[in-house]
């Protein structure tokens, strides 16, 4: 170990059934240091992070903690807790209906009496020491959501830990209380505190953090001193493409035929959501494929929910066709010609329960209305006609959707909407986590749909497979559109170099 | 021709094997083993007489008759009950209750202010068009709770549980009116002349109208996406808000059909005691039919079944002098054996066992 590490890791390895997680992970916290533990979803993360915890146990290597001189064994997350490793997760875990001392030593009171005048008075002495604006006797449901997370962060503190875990702690807080929370953890780090801080904000990163560690695809891609690496260095890092890498795949589908001089398919003109995106305009021409970029939490996927009226839309104005509609629910959206894949199949896409094929004509089902039903004859037919279409590997079309392969699972839900014949496809992440053979059949098919005439808006974490289908991308960062490209402008680099933006 | 008959062999086996799956051999398999135990006890249990009853009318009676008869109010609900299940994840526990609250509106409607006319005050289809408003308004009351307030469809309904039968007494000032005109008491006994009791031909209607009303409509398919994945639904263009409340509302309309033959059997009701106990069986008919209590996909025939299957139960029961305290006791030691046996997981096992114990004839059935 070196001498000032608080913590390394040694070639980690975790294996779940057929995929590689984690493979030869390295990772090293050194003393009072804050160490950003950064990559996109399916990076690796999370499972690092409940190795260290040891909600997962390890396949392969070794964690060393200071102090212990043979590698540490972590089976539980109480183990993590005795060798000084403590987290505090996203969403309190604390109880909210107890008062702030009462859930700082909740416990960890030894025997049937419990002092709780000391307890008190310890609690008191603790938030004081850490700036902290709570009192002892006070409920944590009253404090605000940044104080509760402080609390969790002193009542850890005051576990002796030596290795502090931040998952994500800022995601629902402001910017107050980002300020609040940053500068306790500048006093623990001062205190000689590891912090461990993951996030997906890539600003907060550069405020507080010493060093960076990057993973991708369950490997690491290297550890950083932040001075040395810039915003767009690490955004290429992140996902995998050499900045300086000019090799360019550019779409081959031909974008002439497009005439934007038309009226848009769809327009917006300053939609406003509810889920934390400013307004922004968008249009889309008959017969383009677009998509929407960024990072993980950039606000993409909530751009196209407020399209298809998935989540309350506060403001703005919506043209089909030239003509001014309101689309407050799911069900207006497809009425006008909109059909949208959700990015979360298994909790927005499928319905586990039903066959294939009341999975299939579900969407065209409602549209028809709730007294008219398709026959099982039509019903049959239909399921039969797209199973074939889409290649789905399903024993029969009776057959429940949730015993599917992700994969195939995926390509139910897009009959469902090839079904529903729409003029507007929203997809959302169409590909994620299914094989490559699929992957390369939907991008095909995008482009295919493309030439029939219909407009299509395609999202994916993998920036090549944008350049790809895509024509034109609009690029958001923080909740806010930064950019539209389009033609020469679709590189990676220059895509990059959006997405991070900053003075790079 | 050997080959032939090897074939049909396998094909029976395919089909035997094919049904023990089906959801609905679980209540039809219950029903079987309550007709094969009363059928060696003591086969008289079956007789069916033509006797004169106390109207000096010849009509149909036997134990089966009187099962089929007094399981009305209980199938009924049964259909209300199974689609509240499978909308909304969750039972209806106020149902018995509500009965009360039906028949107290009928009562009040028919007997006016006086507790005991000689003449009805209005005519009946006017009492039952007002008892299926009022029950359907207290449906709407519960699928409102249910389904815009988020709260768990037991605790929801705990309100009416627990103050349904003082709404009832209070409608009708505490009184218990008696209906007076024979006529009344058609619908929950015989008409003259019919040999088959009237509450049979009532059930059989609501079974027609719920059929036609699950093969012309959306609501088996809108109820079950809803059960299953609520996020997905909405996102499909249902308002899963609206089908649980419509499946509360029509589980109204079931309690006052249900309410309606119960005052008819008697020409009055107790509001203490009336379809006392009877939201557990007709939850439990839904559990015996073979459908999951979590909601999504449901067999309506299974849980009429599962239904009738209760009310044999109690009949049998009844027949072999089981004290009327000591039924529930009993009721409950079949409920066990039943749901226990149906649990996927005891199946699982069983299935296991069943390898073990004969590995030559499974090994045989899977050639």
């Amino acid at each position: 170990m070196e001498k000032n590490s608080v913590l390394e890791m040694r070639g980690i390895c975790k294996y779940f059934p057929g995929v590689r997680a984690l493979e030869q992970v390295d990772f090293t916290l050194r003393e009072g240091e804050i160490h950003a533990l950064m990559g996109e979803n399916g990076a690796g993360k999370s499972t690092l992070i409940k190795v260290l915890t040891g909600v997962y146990h390890k396949d392969g290597g070794e964690v060393y903690i200071k102090g212990i001189d043979k590698p540490a064994v972590i089976r539980s997350p109480q183990d993590a807790q005795n060798v000084g490793i403590s987290t505090v997760y996203q969403e309190i875990t604390l109880c909210p209906n107890l008062t702030v001392a009462e859930n700082m030593y909740i416990g960890r009171t030894k025997g049937l009496l419990t002092n709780w005048k000391k307890i008190n008075a310890d609690a008191g002495k603790l938030l004081d020491d850490l700036g902290i604006p709570a009192i002892p006797g006070q409920q944590l449901g009253s404090c605000s959501i940044a104080v509760q997370q402080m609390i969790a962060i002193a009542r850890a503190v005051d576990m002796n830990c030596k290795v502090l875990i931040l998952d994500e702690p800022t995601s629902s807080l402001d910017e107050q209380e980002v300020a609040k929370l940053f500068k306790l953890m500048l006093d623990l780090k001062k205190k000689g505190v590891g912090i461990i801080f993951v996030t997906h904000f890539l600003e907060q990163v550069y405020e507080v953090c010493d060093r960076i560690t990057v993973l991708r695809d369950g490997k690491l891609v290297g550890e950083y001193v932040i001075e040395d690496l810039p915003r767009v260095q690490l955004v290429s890092k992140m996902l995998g493409k050499d900045f300086d890498d000019m090799a360019d795949i550019k779409s081959e589908s031909d974008t002439e035929n497009i005439d934007y001089s038309s009226t848009p398919v769809y327009q917006a003109k300053g939609l406003e959501g509810t889920t934390g995106i400013k307004p922004f305009d968008f249009s889309i021409h008959k017969g383009e494929v677009n998509g929407f970029t960024g990072l993980l939490g950039s606000g993409r996927s909530e751009c196209v929910r407020a399209i298809f009226g998935a989540d309350k839309v506060n403001g703005g104005e919506v043209l089909i066709d030239g003509k001014p509609v309101k689309i407050n629910k799911p069900l207006d959206a497809m009425k006008n010609g909109i059909s949208y894949l959700p990015e979360d199949r298994k909790r927005d896409g499928i319905v586990g329960d039903l066959s294939v094929r009341d999975n299939i004509i579900l969407a065209l089902q409602v549209m028809k209305g709730f007294f008219k039903p398709i026959s099982r004859a039509q019903a049959e037919e239909f399921a039969d006609e797209y199973i074939k279409l889409l290649n789905i590997k399903t024993a029969s079309s009776e057959t429940p959707i949730k015993s599917l392969s992700g994969g195939n699972q995926q390509k139910v839900i897009l009959a469902r909407w090839l079904l529903a014949n729409p003029k507007y496809l929203i997809l959302d992440e169409p590909t994620r986590g299914i094989d490559i053979g699929t992957k390369v059949e939907i991008q095909k098919l995008v482009l295919k749909l493309a030439g029939e005439g219909k407009s299509v808006t395609f999202i994916s974490s993998e920036i090549d497979e944008m350049i790809r289908t895509c024509s034109r991308l609009v690029v958001l960062r923080d909740g806010k559109v930064v950019g539209e490209l389009k033609g020469d402008e679709l590189t990676q680099n220059k895509i990059m170099a959006t997405i991070a933006g900053g003075e790079s | 021709m050997s080959s032939n008959t090897v074939k049909k062999q396998t094909s029976l086996a395919g089909l035997a094997k094919s049904v023990v799956r089906k959801q609905i051999f679980i209540p039809i398999a219950a029903l079987l083993i309550l007709v094969l135990f009363n059928l060696i006890a003591d086969p008289s249990f079956f007789q069916i007489t033509l006797q004169p009853n106390s109207e000096g009318y010849n009509v149909l009676s036997g134990n089966i008759i009187s099962i089929i008869d007094r399981a009305s109010e209980l199938v009924i609900l049964a259909i209300g009950m199974t689609l509240v299940t499978s909308a909304s994840g969750g039972q209806d526990i106020s149902v018995g209750a509500t009965i009360a609250i039906a028949g107290s509106v009928v009562l009040r409607v028919l007997c006016g202010s006086n507790t005991r006319p000689d003449t009805l005050q209005a005519p009946v289809i006017v009492a039952f068009i007002v008892c299926c408003l009022v029950s359907m308004l207290f449906g709407a009351f519960n699928g409102t709770l249910v389904a815009y307030f988020k709260i768990q469809p037991m605790v929801a309904t705990l309100i009416m549980f627990t103050a349904g039968r003082s709404i009832a007494a209070w409608i009708n000032n505490n009184e218990l009116p008696v209906i007076s005109d024979p006529k009344f008491a058609y619908y929950g006994n015989f008409i003259p002349g019919i040999p088959i009791p009237t509450p049979v031909f009532i059930t059989a209607a609501c079974l027609i109208v719920i059929a036609l009303v699950l093969k012309f409509t959306n609501l088996r398919l809108y109820s079950q996406a809803v059960g299953i994945n609520p996020h997905s639904s909405r996102l499909n263009g249902i308002n899963p808000q609206m089908i649980k409340f419509i499946t509360f509302v029509i589980l109204g309309l079931c309690v006052a059909v249900a309410g309606f033959i119960k005052v008819s059997r008697l020409s009055t009701i107790n509001y203490s005691v009336v379809a006392k106990d009877i939201e557990m069986d007709a939850i439990l008919a839904v559990a015996l039919g073979g459908n999951a209590l979590g909601g999504g996909k449901f067999n309506m025939t299974a849980s009429v079944i599962g239904a009738y299957v209760i009310q044999f139960l109690t009949t049998t029961l009844y027949k072999y002098d089981v004290d009327s305290a000591a039924i529930s006791a009993y009721k409950a030691v079949v409920v066990i054996i039943l749901v226990v046996l149906s649990a996927p997981i005891v199946r699982e096992k069983m299935g296991e066992v069943k390898k073990k114990l004969f590995p030559a004839k499974t090994a045989k059935e899977a050639a």
